[in-house]
């Protein structure tokens, strides 16, 4: 699991290929070298690289001072991180896995997210919050866990999540410099997956991106699930059927804009996300998009989530998890023999 | 510093006893007569403050107030034993600490108040926002103290909790990662004996709360928590230590929370009136008027000036509550990030039309 190392990281700019984990780890170092205030820690962080390898290098590369492993605590880690950030550092936490995150939960809302608005502004904490999550590498229980809908739910946080190491890169970049807090989600499962990167390239945040272009239907679909989401449309291509896939990427703030038009132009929309359904960010977005586009629609906006139980064990995470095929019969409900007869 | 030196004492330092008179310790001396006066003025604005806050309640111009009457010289202490650049991290009940440091008695009630979160700048005087999660600050001021060590600062941070707060694991992993990262932060504990209706020993089974200092790395140390002189004395050397890179260090105040939790509370459902009146003999307050008043420190002229300044801040604090708060709806969106999403400005927009209509209604807004 290393795959760190083999990036050049002395220019100014890089464009080459290479994993999300990779594009991670580039962002960091570009962000520590960038900004005095940038402390990367967490646990593990340091002299291992992370348990994935995130930060291979880092503590080597910037000291102690700027990268460097904690107790095995993680509210202590985020707590601390709130103090760092009252005496103006950018800290950059990593939490080990989505579940090991919990502890820290209290600190993440009640203080992480409120912190700005209690002190009317006074005191702005930009922290981003990385948190290696979902499923999908045979990980047991506590390992695999899909939290997003807990921070998205939770105003005064960015919750980010990227399917490419571009997006990666930049979002991460992105996040670093924001004034306000960021939830940083990197899918698990596509950690090894590898693109092209331009570390010139900047993303907005709180915008979505179109992946696929499509004129049937829209899928939209976030981390993990898009992928999924591109096998399906590639399936439903072959078919016969035009699926455009957009990347939410930002769960929290949405792009209401983008993804209205979208589903304007196609009349049909199916949400993937491989949380569980209920009260969900899909939830969310089927409900923003039944807000929008109903008068659009030709059919009811269907979801693909993980189902309502705790994660699978790795055996039988491949029955858990949303695939194309039930992208595609989903998109298969969405009344298309009705417009036939029409 | 051997494992000993970490231990504190068996009983809690003291250098001026219940009935005034001072203690010989071979430690710890007694502070100069000017700091002893000055804490003494702090005590009695303090206790002012303690009161007239009640009284707002009472008169339903503060939402709740919890009180620390009866811990006045631990409040006085945290703030006098600080320099300007050093920073408090506050609790909820430490709004006498918070006014010593130079906060506005009124910007100190606005959370109590209900009109906001909080209700002062945290930089201007160097004082983190006081909120009701425990012990969710004391790391905070451990990360505080890591930046400014990061920077090269000399900054210390003193954090307080009370006794309850100890039980939380937030106390576990701030006094944890302050001895780990050897940071200049106080960890001062007002032990007042309830939390809320749990009484200490449903908290701890610690010979004292101060012993777990040594399970930290660090030391502990027990004080009079009625006694301002010993405060200022062990707070004092503690905040040294941390100046002077000896790193964190953990103080126990014995105190006594004289009234109930918040006016919501019955304190007369968990202790005995006995008790509290045995505690009542031991105020901060009379003991210093008496040492002061005996070593000639302290005349009927000065005790007057002091109880009339002390009524100048009352006063003040009386003022500002019973003016109408001057509120605007529209802060609920202004603060909640630095970088507004469209959805918040889309809620923003149906809030000033509620608002608009309101105005057009009933002049000013019934909410």
């Amino acid at each position: 699991m290393t795959m760190a190392n083999d990036i050049e990281i002395e220019t100014p700019h890089v464009v080459g290929t290479m994993t999300m984990a990779a594009a991670i780890n580039r962002a960091l170092a570009d962000a520590i070298a960038e900004d005095p205030d940038v402390v990367v820690f967490g646990e593990d962080v340091g002299a291992l690289g992370g348990v994935f390898r995130i930060t291979d290098g880092l503590a080597e590369r910037f000291g102690e001072d700027r990268c460097f492993d904690t107790p095995l605590a993680e509210s202590g880690i985020m707590g601390t991180a709130v103090g760092m950030a009252m005496n103006g550092m950018r800290p950059v936490v990593e939490m080990q896995f989505d579940a090991f995150a919990l502890p820290a939960f209290e600190q993440v809302v009640s203080h992480v997210a409120k912190m700005g608005n209690r002190t009317r502004g006074a005191l702005r904490m930009p922290i981003v919050i990385r948190i290696p999550f979902g499923g999908g590498i045979g990980g047991v229980e506590h390992h695999c866990d899909s939290s997003e809908a807990y921070y998205a739910h939770t105003p005064g946080l960015t919750v980010l999540s990227p399917s490419t190491p571009q997006d990666a890169y930049s979002l991460l970049r992105a996040a670093i410099a924001s004034p306000d807090p960021v939830v940083f989600l990197e899918p698990k499962k596509l950690y090894w997956s590898k693109g092209e990167v331009d570390t010139s390239v900047t993303a907005d945040l709180g915008t979505a991106r179109i992946a696929r272009e499509g004129t049937d239907v829209t899928v939209l679909a976030y981390s993990a699930m898009v992928p999924v989401a591109l096998e399906a449309a590639e399936i439903a291509a072959s078919e016969g059927r035009s699926v455009q896939v957009i990347d939410v990427r930002s769960l929290s703030p949405f792009d209401d804009a983008t993804v209205t038009a979208a589903v304007r132009s196609t009349g049909r929309a199916v949400v993937v996300a491989e949380a569980p359904g209920y009260v969900s960010v899909a939830s969310e977005i089927q409900a923003r998009v039944f807000e929008r586009c109903f008068e659009y629609l030709e059919a009811p906006v269907r979801r693909v989530t993980g189902f309502d139980t705790p994660f699978a064990p790795p055996k039988l995470e491949h029955w858990y998890l949303p695939d194309a095929d039930r992208v595609l019969d989903a998109i298969d409900s969405l009344h298309w023999d009705d417009e036939a007869t029409e | 510093m051997q494992h000993e030196d970490l231990l504190p004492r068996d009983t809690p330092v003291a250098l001026i006893d219940k009935d005034g008179a001072t203690v010989a310790d071979e430690q710890y001396a007694l502070p100069d007569a000017e700091t002893l006066q000055r804490a003494y003025r702090g005590l009695v604005e303090g206790r002012r403050i303690n009161d007239q806050a009640y009284a707002l309640v009472r008169q339903g111009r503060l939402a709740v107030y919890p009180s620390s009457h009866g811990q006045e010289a631990c409040q006085v202490a945290a703030s006098m034993v600080l320099g300007d650049h050093d920073w408090l991290f506050p609790t909820y009940r430490d709004s006498v600490a918070v006014i010593s440091r130079g906060v506005r008695p009124a910007d100190a009630m606005v959370l109590l108040k209900g009109d906001w979160h909080s209700g002062y700048d945290p930089a201007e005087h160097r004082v983190a926002p006081q909120s009701t999660p425990l012990a969710t600050q004391l790391l905070h001021a451990v990360g505080f103290a890591q930046a400014a060590k990061h920077r090269g600062e000399d900054t210390v941070v003193l954090a307080l909790c009370g006794d309850g707060s100890t039980s939380e694991g937030d106390f576990h992993e701030a006094l944890n990662f302050a001895a780990v990262f050897h940071v200049p932060v106080v960890f001062f504990v007002q032990n007042n004996e309830f939390a809320i209706s749990v009484p200490l020993s449903r908290q701890t089974a610690a010979p004292s709360l101060a012993h777990k200092a040594i399970g930290y790395g660090m030391p502990g140390q027990r004080v009079d928590g009625n006694d301002v002189a010993a405060l200022l004395a062990v707070l004092g050397e503690a905040v040294d230590r941390a100046r002077s890179g000896g790193g964190p260090s953990l103080v126990e105040a014995h105190t006594y929370r004289m009234q109930a939790h918040t006016n919501a509370d019955d304190d007369t459902r968990y202790r005995d009136r006995d008790e509290v009146k045995a505690w009542a003999d031991r105020d901060p307050l009379s003991r210093m008027q008496v040492f002061l008043r005996a070593q000639g420190l302290l005349d009927d002229a000065a005790q007057q000036t002091i109880a009339d300044g002390a009524e100048v801040i009352a006063a003040a604090l009386r003022d500002a509550l019973n003016a109408d708060s001057d509120l605007d709806p529209e802060d609920l969106f202004r603060f909640v990030t630095a970088e507004r999403s469209p959805q918040l400005e889309e809620q923003w927009q149906l809030l000033r039309g509620e608002i608009e209509r309101a105005s057009l209604t009933d002049a000013g807004g019934h909410r």
